[in-house]
């Protein structure tokens, strides 16, 4: 297995060429193009081969927590164009509600055992502080999208949400431009712009993962082996 | 959904039952997987 951190030379560029089909001419396309090359090289970015250690629990728990956040928005686009009334008064609108929400229950639920897991394996080792930071970044906005949707709901249980979450939104000083009392920005919030982020962060963290490789086990010594 | 969840009352913690089931199945699903082999492919290593 190759090491995971080594990276592929720049696209050959013929001796005394200046441009042509594959020569550097300077161009951004061209620059674009070696750096993709360098840092996330297609062997790295679907590989056939992993090392041994990549065999844990803590990926799979990882990979569930992607599956889960696709069945929530699956759901989620489902329950968008059918709309309020049809999520609560119909039975395959109750069905997709509470696969939606099951759904994030299951996205929360393995998210934290895998943060758990990459914690205690100290998965930031080795050049890998933004993978962890990214995941920590998907962790937090993740939150405030599920607020979104507990306060979109549209029933007594978001009423209450809302009416209670408004002091604490107010009380550190977001509620002028966060209000939860205001269901047409919630909704827009959690249909749109935050899924959005959520997606594109899970997106950046995956490819991230690939770039740099997963984490090597501690050793012995308490460093990396 | 509709109706309240029953609560769990001990010393200082109060906390709904849906809550502690969610927080012990997470626990205990993260015991196992300290303990329970990996099922490793047999052309899989480093």
């Amino acid at each position: 297995m190759p090491e995971m951190m080594q990276t592929r030379p720049s696209p050959t560029v013929p001796a005394g060429t200046n441009g042509g089909p594959d020569g550097d001419d300077g161009s951004w396309t061209y620059k674009t193009r070696a750096w993709i090359d360098r840092t996330l090289p297609m062997d790295h970015l679907l590989p056939h081969r992993q090392p041994y250690y990549v065999g844990s629990w803590v990926y799979v728990f990882g990979v569930i927590t992607i599956a889960a956040l696709g069945w929530v928005v699956v759901s989620g686009v489902v329950l968008l164009f059918m709309g309020p009334q049809w999520w609560h008064s119909s039975g395959l609108g109750r069905f997709f509600n509470s696969l939606h929400f099951w759904s994030v229950q299951l996205f929360f639920l393995f998210m934290v055992l895998h943060l758990w897991g990459q914690y205690f394996m100290a998965g930031w080792r080795d050049g890998r502080a933004a993978t962890w930071a990214i995941g920590v970044v998907i962790f937090g906005t993740s939150v405030v999208t599920a607020f979104t949707g507990y306060v979109s709901q549209l029933n007594f249980d978001s009423q209450f949400i809302a009416i209670n979450g408004k002091d604490a939104m107010n009380s550190v000083g977001v509620g002028a431009f966060f209000n939860v009392m205001n269901f047409g920005q919630m909704y827009g919030l959690h249909v749109m712009l935050l899924p959005i982020g959520v997606t594109f962060l899970v997106v950046w963290h995956i490819v991230m993962v690939r770039a740099k490789g997963v984490v090597k086990p501690i050793g012995p010594e308490g460093g990396s082996k | 959904m509709d109706a309240p969840a029953q609560y769990l009352d001990f010393w200082f913690i109060h906390i709904s039952y849906p809550n502690v089931i969610v927080i012990a199945v997470m626990l205990v699903l993260f015991a196992v997987a300290l303990v329970a082999p990996f099922p490793h492919g047999s052309d899989r290593d480093a």
